[in-house]
């Protein structure tokens, strides 16, 4: 699905890690104003960040989170070569990951 | 009474041998699960419905961190628009002085499922982490730390001028 973009800068020493997810994030209480039908909820429940292979960040979330979500965390340390691994899960059991490594 | 002792004879083994066959089945499951348990990964925030339901805020308070004492800290930062246009997308930026944080909890006081999101962070990471929300109306943004055993609390107030839960 390829429906994740990662982004590193590496700063002063510290990496700077940005995630950005196409997601629609429905909350379930949206009607679609052309079927006038409630658009069924739709959101991602869990987001894990690795860092080679070891979990660094593991996120719970509901539909609080906008559309097309975003997140950005800092990574102490990081060298170039190493391996950032993004990946989520939603409500309807749809996922993805996604790998990036560090320049 | 020669034949009731017989089949008694016969039956007895099978009965020892289903009651080994289940005993140690039965072992099996508990072993996988105690391996389990103890293998699952600290950092691992898993979903769980009753944090993400239609409550108000002090119902979901509760479910996270049952009755345990909050405390207002000044050492939770709250990067967020005091004004925002749009409620759609709000940016949010949480960093912390505290030491020893494990997890950090949004919550959005008015909207429907006042929990947005709880982030589990390791100690290679960091205390900051930014993301955007809705924000149905306007509405206090709390941020819950959790460090060790005890939990702070900061809150900023955000303005919406056009809310972001209707299409």
């Amino acid at each position: 699905m390829n429906s994740i973009k990662i982004r590193t800068k590496r700063i002063d020493g510290k990496t700077q890690i940005r995630t950005l997810i196409s997601h629609p994030m429905e909350h379930g209480r949206n009607i679609d104003k052309n079927t006038n039908q409630p658009i069924p909820a739709h959101f991602i429940q869990e987001l894990t960040v690795k860092h080679n292979g070891k979990v660094i960040a593991s996120c719970a979330m509901g539909a609080s989170v906008s559309k097309d979500p975003y997140f950005a965390f800092m990574l102490k340390g990081g060298e170039p070569g190493d391996k950032i691994t993004i990946s989520w899960v939603d409500n309807l059991g749809q996922q993805d990951s996604e790998e990036h490594i560090i320049k | 009474m020669t034949y009731q002792t017989q089949t008694g004879v016969a039956i007895m083994p099978v009965n020892r041998r289903e009651f080994l066959k289940k005993s140690v089945s039965f072992g099996a499951c508990s072993m996988a699960l105690a391996s389990g348990l103890l293998k699952s990964d600290p950092a691992h925030a898993e979903w769980l419905a009753e944090q993400f339901a239609r409550h108000k805020l002090e119902e979901t308070l509760k479910t996270l961190f049952k009755d345990a004492k909050i405390t207002e800290s000044d050492k939770i930062d709250i990067q967020i628009p005091q004004i925002a246009e749009n409620g759609a997308v709000v940016p949010i930026t949480v960093t912390s002085r505290l030491d020893g944080v494990e997890n950090i909890s949004i919550l959005v006081e008015k909207n429907p499922v006042p929990l947005a999101a709880r982030f589990d962070l390791s100690p290679e990471l960091e205390l900051s982490v930014s993301t955007r929300l809705k924000m149905a109306e306007t509405s206090d943004v709390i941020v819950i730390v959790q460090a060790g055993n005890n939990l702070y609390s900061a809150r900023q107030t955000v303005k919406v001028t056009i809310g972001g839960c209707g299409g």
